[in-house]
């Protein structure tokens, strides 16, 4: 490379930009790889199933060998020789299953919860944004309903008469994403309309559609997607709160919030049964977080060199 | 319309063109008030004027991005104003524009050369292939490496080099008639002479008719045929690009002149300095000629009676009771 580059980079490589979000960045790209090769691969590890109390061995700490007797080899053959590694819950299931079954219902919760906002909170941002007027009045005033809406009496509601499922709860999550995506594409789209190239494709004989489609729209979909990356780290805590608060998804099923709030009476006795989990969801959105900034700082460089 | 003379129709004919937008019940912003004027095929038209005189509201009015308030816009024939849908979607591919800001005239999440070629996608009847190798030939046109560049983001481009884009692209719908908004005023001298040059060579050779505004006289002066100088949304004075800048017939093009610095020691010091300095706001414009607020030799019966665009020598037409150099 030539010593005196001007400061504009003119393309910039893979590599350059691998070094630019630093290291703290990559971290967090490898543990959210992690929990979600866990969350995927969680039928195939060597543990016990996330459901199996084992009896003699309740809040049992880390490390603790699995009891013999009720694990009939049969049942679970790769399991004989190995312990319980992060040591068991108030009700003797193995943590490490709990965890990465658990992590099953996290992913979930925050990757489907801002999907629906992305989707359909960043289509209606988009053409308030870009046809203003009547529309925009009224998706704005929607969406200002959907915020003042009290999001756990929504909860509440439709546990009541739809009863208690993941499903449910990642719809209503989803649902109240809404207006915070619809909030950014919107202005991200009243920004762009401003935009001569908006007008220089006009001039063509492009119609609104394809001015949509074609100009806005790509324009607007990655700084949405950074987005999403921050609102799917408030859903794992979301989802964590909820479950916390016996809202989530319905036991036996394992979820990180859930087992915090399990662990909670075993505090003083078994702390780790709260505080892994704990630390785990802490971990997670914390990496979602990092990846987000640093992605959007990235971006905001580029858009503005 | 009563078109009298025995020359060929121009390209371009505006017919008492009115533009206003409203600003709130009771208010409207008087942008454009009745511009009357042609453009022969092949002609350069300048528009001068201060910031805020309505000159990018008509040239977004000629080209169709607004609809006038009323007026008719004749090209080739037909009132522009009046064409909807497919008609419109037809006519627009020869009335194409480059503005100011050629960063923001670009998409960008596009590569330049995608940005070139779209046009071509929009019009249809071209394949992949054939708009790529279209849009090469036209980057090279305009003086752009197309090897190098064509998979470039706006971004990593000079403003200057933006513009080329954008005139690649204007040109790749072939259009007769090219309004140019401003085109050089956000770029440096030097690169502002060769963007003039390139417009000017490829006017040639594309055989276009140009409507470049500025608010730089200098600019004016060497790239246009005819001036039409705008003051508060109406024609003050339209002429021959020499007889404008020798024997300007309107006050305000004297003041304009006079405001511009000429590198010439031996010129005559300026004459004709304007009363005020603000510009009457187009909301509220003044009667009579709109110019009467500040113009220094202002009689009683221009704040009353409103000028018409008379003929004052052949090819020269100004608005005003008492102009200048009235030979006739």
């Amino acid at each position: 490379m030539e010593p005196n580059r001007p400061t504009r980079l003119p393309a910039a490589g893979i590599h350059e930009i691998a070094a630019r979000l630093g290291p703290i960045f990559w971290l967090a790209v490898i543990w959210l790889a992690m929990v979600l090769f866990a969350a995927v691969t969680a039928g195939y590890w060597p543990v016990p199933p996330p459901d199996r109390m084992d009896w003699a061995q309740l809040g049992a700490a880390p490390g603790a060998p699995l009891t013999p007797a009720g694990t009939p080899s049969a049942e679970n053959p790769q399991a004989g020789g190995a312990a319980h590694w992060l040591g068991t819950d108030t009700m003797g299931r193995d943590m490490v299953a709990r965890l990465i079954f658990g992590a099953r219902v996290s992913l979930a919760v925050s990757i489907c919860s801002p999907a629906i906002g992305f989707l359909v909170g960043g289509l209606l941002g988009c053409l308030a944004g870009y046809y203003r007027g009547r529309l925009d009045a009224g998706i704005v005033a929607t969406m200002d309903v959907i915020l003042a809406f009290p999001g756990l009496v929504l909860l509440l509601v439709i546990r009541f008469y739809l009863g208690a499922s993941l499903t449910n709860l990642i719809l209503i999550l989803g649902f109240l994403t809404i207006p915070a995506f619809s909030r950014v594409a919107r202005a991200k789209t009243l920004g762009l309309t401003e935009l001569e190239f908006v007008q220089a494709a006009r001039l063509t004989g492009a119609g609104h559609l394809s001015i949509l489609v074609r100009e806005i729209l790509p324009n607007v979909v990655i700084p949405l997607a950074v987005y999403a990356l921050l609102v799917a780290a408030f859903m794992i805590m979301a989802e964590g709160a909820l479950s916390f608060l016996g809202l989530g998804v319905p036991p036996p099923t394992a979820s990180w919030g859930g087992m915090i709030a399990e662990g909670r009476e075993a505090l003083d006795t078994a702390p780790h049964v709260s505080l892994i989990p704990a630390g785990v969801m802490f971990l997670t959105v914390l990496a979602l977080n990092l990846i987000g900034d640093g992605l959007r700082s990235l971006l905001e460089g580029r858009a503005h060199p | 319309m009563s078109q009298t003379s025995a020359a060929p129709p121009p390209l371009l004919s505006v017919d008492r063109l009115v533009v206003e937008f409203p600003l709130d019940r009771r208010r409207t912003v008087h942008a454009v008030s009745g511009v009357s004027f042609r453009l022969g095929e092949g002609e350069t038209l300048g528009l001068v004027g201060e910031s805020g005189c309505g000159k990018s509201t008509l040239a977004r009015a000629v080209v169709q991005l607004l609809r006038p308030t009323s007026g008719k816009i004749w090209f080739r024939g037909e009132d522009v104003c009046r064409l909807r849908g497919e008609p419109l979607r037809a006519i627009r591919p020869h009335l194409q524009m480059i503005f100011q800001d050629a960063v923001a005239s670009l998409n960008p999440g596009r590569c330049v050369g995608g940005s070139i070629a779209e046009p071509l996608r929009v019009m249809g009847g071209h394949d992949r292939r054939s708009r790529d190798i279209a849009a090469r030939q036209m980057m090279v046109a305009v003086g752009l490496d197309a090897e190098r560049h064509f998979h470039r983001k706006p971004f990593e481009f000079s403003g200057g080099q933006c513009q080329r884009i954008c005139i690649a692209r204007a040109l790749m719908t072939r259009p007769q008639l090219l309004v140019c908004d401003e085109p050089v005023s956000a770029l440096d001298v030097s690169i502002q002479a060769q963007i003039l040059n390139l417009l000017a060579s490829l006017k040639e050779r594309y055989g276009l008719s140009l409507i470049f505004i500025s608010h730089d006289l200098a600019v004016v002066k060497n790239i246009c045929d005819r001036v039409a100088v705008m003051y508060l949304g109406k024609l003050c004075e339209i002429a021959a690009v020499d007889a404008l800048f020798n024997t300007p017939c309107h006050p305000y093009t004297a003041a304009l002149l006079a405001a511009h610095p000429e590198p010439d020691p031996d010129r005559p010091p300026a004459t004709g300095d304007l009363v005020g300095m603000e510009i009457p706001s187009p909301v509220d414009p003044p009667a009579g000629c709109r110019f009467h607020t500040r113009c220094p030799a202002a009689q009683p019966v221009c704040s009353v009676t409103e000028p018409d665009l008379r003929e004052v020598a052949t090819g020269s037409r100004v608005a005003c009771h008492f102009p200048l150099s009235a030979a006739g």
